[in-house]
């Protein structure tokens, strides 16, 4: 797509393009490359000196079962949040979308998470999880069900995930709302004519029309438990107990700035990268063509 | 609304109202936390009534240091949180809507190539290319620095796609009548084009807003001066002694202050931060 009608100049588009070229040259191809270099060399801690090591190293990652496991963990900690993430959100939006009174400040309401920083997110939900003085921790103990998130695997991992859908259902339910309110009043109007009920319609029209805003979200949601939820890990579990809760993206840190394992964490970034890619062609291939109802 | 079924509306208000409790409960004891002593909270179960030290555990929060475990008050820290947040969002806005009247208004040699070097940028977030990153900013000596703070966080082109969507919906027309006005291309800029950008400009003020308060790892890694850390990182510390040594009163008052700015962007500026979710992604 382009305009009809264009200026014409041979420098003032350059110097107009200039500052965004320059910072993302210098602030991302550059560093992006560096990664991928880095990723075929070794380096010892000290940088003084480096070796051209092919791909032992991510030889070495693969080989690794500490990182095959984080990919495992990475997996179910995206579905999760991903999943439970979209589905809250979507009933919440359906719920709104009928309703004319109070909508505003339910929406307002819901919102608020989106500003929350995701590490105050964490804490927010340690301090309801605390092992000693947490409020949900004492409650479920009176129910008789013991919670330690730093002895038991398997509530660490559903810390962070309750953590992190918190802090995306606003982005969920602003989408869904978004979709719903764009679909046409008259299509609604003729199901319900023709005697569907709030669940059919539900089911054979709005749900149908709202799966291109799904996928997208599914794709942004996947790329947000990725990425965005560092500081909640970093927070509620810092990636234990053991390494039951250190995702893809807490290792890179780990690996690269605790342990100075520079080629293994270059390595890391690269395939993280790679995975980030695959991920946008996807949406874009998908999403940019079933966008149109 | 199609059909007036009483009892449908009174389930959504119970859904939604359940939701909202939800998503408010975490906030909610956050309040209450920070107004009582740090003895009464890990007391099990703590109270989940307002108490009376509210006052004293914000000023605590705000002006007492050492608490933190260092030198640097909350409020040298909202300050660096404050005009991180600002460069982020002033400069990402800027230089993007520069370059996204370049790429839509003008033809030149590479433009496709500059396109499609913006474009890489758009989902590839600093998280994954940590390291390097960090290296250059160590290199031309800008850590502890507003600089490296800010600059790797602007190199990336969400703003400029959402700039270059509006612009294409900007009726040729007023270019034409621009030029035969005599005006060159940075008066058209200036004087038409950034004014209609209004509301795009403040939906992106907003998201980008949060965005640049709220950072956390980059910040981490770059910061080694206690006076450079923004309040996210003031407040993480605070844990840093374990659980038990942690006073949760101090710890939730700052908490609250550092949500206080982005919620309250947020919530009166709404209507704009819709439009730019909502318009940015698709």
């Amino acid at each position: 797509m382009e305009k009809r009608v264009l200026f014409r100049s041979a420098w003032l588009p350059w110097v107009l393009i200039a500052p965004q070229l320059a910072i993302i040259i210098v602030f991302f191809f550059w560093p992006a490359w560096q990664a991928v270099l880095q990723s075929f060399q070794m380096e010892d801690a000290f940088g003084m000196s480096k070796e051209w090591v092919g791909l032992q190293n991510f030889q070495q990652l693969l080989d690794d079962p500490s990182y095959l496991n984080s990919f495992k963990r990475t997996a179910l900690f995206s579905i999760l949040v991903a999943g439970s993430g979209i589905a809250l959100a979507l009933v919440l939006a359906i719920f709104a979308d009928r309703i004319v009174r109070f909508a505003m400040v339910y929406k307002t309401l819901l919102i608020v998470p989106y500003a929350v920083a995701p590490v105050i997110a964490g804490v927010l939900w340690v301090f309801l999880f605390s092992p000693s003085i947490g409020v949900i921790t004492y409650y479920l103990g009176e129910l008789g069900y013991g919670w330690n998130h730093m002895m038991n695997d398997g509530q660490a991992m559903a810390l962070i995930v309750i953590a992190s859908v918190w802090k995306q259902i606003s982005y969920n339910f602003l989408f869904f709302l978004a979709g719903l309110q764009s679909i046409p009043k008259a299509l609604i109007e003729a199901a319900s004519i023709d005697g569907a009920g709030a669940w059919r319609r539900f089911w054979n029209i709005q749900l149908p029309l709202l799966s291109p805003t799904t996928f997208f979200l599914l794709v942004i949601n996947i790329v947000y438990a990725f990425f965005d939820t560092f500081g909640i890990i970093d927070a509620a579990t810092q990636g234990g107990p053991g390494q039951s809760t250190s995702i893809l993206v807490y290792k890179v840190y780990q690996d690269g700035f605790k342990a100075l394992d520079l080629g293994g964490s270059a390595a890391q970034s690269v395939i993280l990268m790679l995975i980030v890619v695959a991920l946008t062609v996807v949406q874009f291939r998908y999403v940019e063509k079933k966008v149109q109802y | 609304m199609i059909d007036r079924n009483p009892w449908l509306t009174f389930v959504s208000h119970a859904v939604l109202i359940l939701g909202v409790a939800i998503v408010a409960f975490p906030l909610y004891l956050a309040l209450v936390a920070s107004t009582h002593t740090a003895d009464a909270i890990v007391q099990s179960p703590m109270p989940l009534l307002p108490g009376a030290h509210l006052w004293e555990n914000y000023q605590a929060a705000l002006f007492g240091s050492g608490k933190l475990g260092s030198n640097t008050t909350v409020v040298r820290m909202l300050w660096v949180s404050f005009v991180m947040a600002m460069v982020i969002t002033v400069g990402k806005i800027a230089i993007s809507l520069l370059s996204a009247f370049a790429i839509v208004y003008f033809r030149f040699p590479f433009k496709m190539l500059c396109f499609w070097a913006i474009f890489l940028t758009l989902m590839l977030p600093v998280e994954v290319r940590i390291l390097p990153t960090y290296k250059v900013v160590a290199d031309l000596g800008l850590l502890n620095t507003y600089g490296g703070l800010t600059l790797p966080l602007i190199a990336s082109a969400t703003a400029t796609f959402l700039f270059r969507q509006f612009f294409l919906t900007v009726p040729d027309e007023l270019v034409e009548a621009a030029r035969i006005d005599g005006a060159g291309p940075m008066r058209f800029f200036v004087d038409v084009l950034v004014p209609l950008s209004r509301t795009s400009i403040a939906a992106l003020f907003v998201i980008q807003f949060i965005y640049g308060w709220n950072q956390y790892l980059w910040p981490l890694l770059m910061t080694t001066s206690e006076d450079m850390y923004p309040v996210v990182i003031g407040i993480k510390r605070m844990l840093a002694g374990g659980e038990a040594a942690v006073d949760w009163n101090i710890v939730m008052a700052t908490a609250i202050i550092a949500m206080l700015p982005p919620t309250l962007v947020v919530m009166l500026m709404q209507k704009w931060f819709v439009k730019g979710l909502v318009d940015t992604e698709k």
